[in-house]
């Protein structure tokens, strides 16, 4: 797959992702982010949105035979220093919170954390603006 | 000039909040004065039902978010006809006014238009 996205000049993705972590078309999300690394291409921002936003909950614990989708995220996003964006009122809705607003919303459970940020639709809106592709994953 | 979006919205209002979620995203780029197109296909048709009781299965009425569309600058608005003929439903008495019918042909060429398309 990143021999294919080789050909051509470097492109700039925007990757939405709106499936759960034990969707399929959730680990296909990563794999393809992961090809287009490598083949040179830039990931302007991941955007997480709808139940999507599971993919970033460090909550989520896998049998450790499994493949762990939410931890292979975060490695990904940590070390290749990217721009992970989940939608902050998709998140509010599933119970996937962040530290401050855990606190804003008098909640005990914390599931969200760097790298990830919790912010609005219009991260998204900007992403799709700067990137040459918009693609995206686990749509209806 | 700014990338044009196209959203096509395919679930039916009270199947989980998918179609809210999805008219969100459209909402916002509007918001942005994005160019925003939004058609309806598939159970996403349902949506646009006039006099729908979103009360009485517990629920928030969408149609409020969809008459707030054309206020937000979204005038792109289209229905595929297929999809609303396999569900009996008549595009003649939809919730919508400003909405154009399309065949599937028609459809084709709008997908075609558009910078983006997300399909939720």
């Amino acid at each position: 797959m990143a021999a294919v996205l080789l050909i051509g000049s470097v492109m700039k993705f925007a990757i939405a992702l709106f499936s759960a972590a034990h969707a399929p078309s959730s680990r296909r999300a990563l794999l393809f982010a992961q090809a287009a690394l490598a083949g040179g291409h830039e990931i302007v921002r991941l955007f997480f949105y709808q139940d999507g936003v599971h993919n970033a909950d460090s909550g989520v614990v896998i049998p450790q035979d499994e493949a762990d989708l939410p931890r292979q995220w975060r490695a990904f996003v940590s070390d290749n220093r990217l721009d992970g964006v989940v939608c902050i009122a998709a998140a509010l809705r599933r119970g996937v919170l962040n530290e401050e607003e855990a606190q804003r919303y008098q909640r005990s459970a914390i599931s969200v954390e760097a790298p990830w940020a919790l912010s609005g639709l219009g991260q998204l809106h900007d992403a799709i603006q700067d990137a040459d592709r918009l693609i995206c994953f686990g749509g209806a | 000039m700014p990338k044009s979006l196209l959203l096509i919205s395919r679930q039916a209002p009270w199947s989980g909040p998918g179609a809210r979620e999805a008219l969100d995203i459209v909402l916002a780029g509007g918001a942005f004065d994005l160019p925003i197109g939004l058609l309806f296909l598939d159970d996403g048709v349902f949506q646009l039902l006039a006099g729908q009781n979103a009360k009485a299965v517990q629920q928030k009425d969408l149609s409020a978010n969809l008459h707030a569309l054309p206020m937000f600058g979204v005038e792109a608005l289209f229905v595929c006809a297929d999809s609303a003929a396999q569900r009996g439903v008549d595009t003649e008495v939809l919730a919508l006014d400003e909405l154009k019918v399309l065949s599937a042909q028609d459809i084709t060429a709008l997908i075609d238009r558009y910078d983006q398309v997300i399909t939720l």
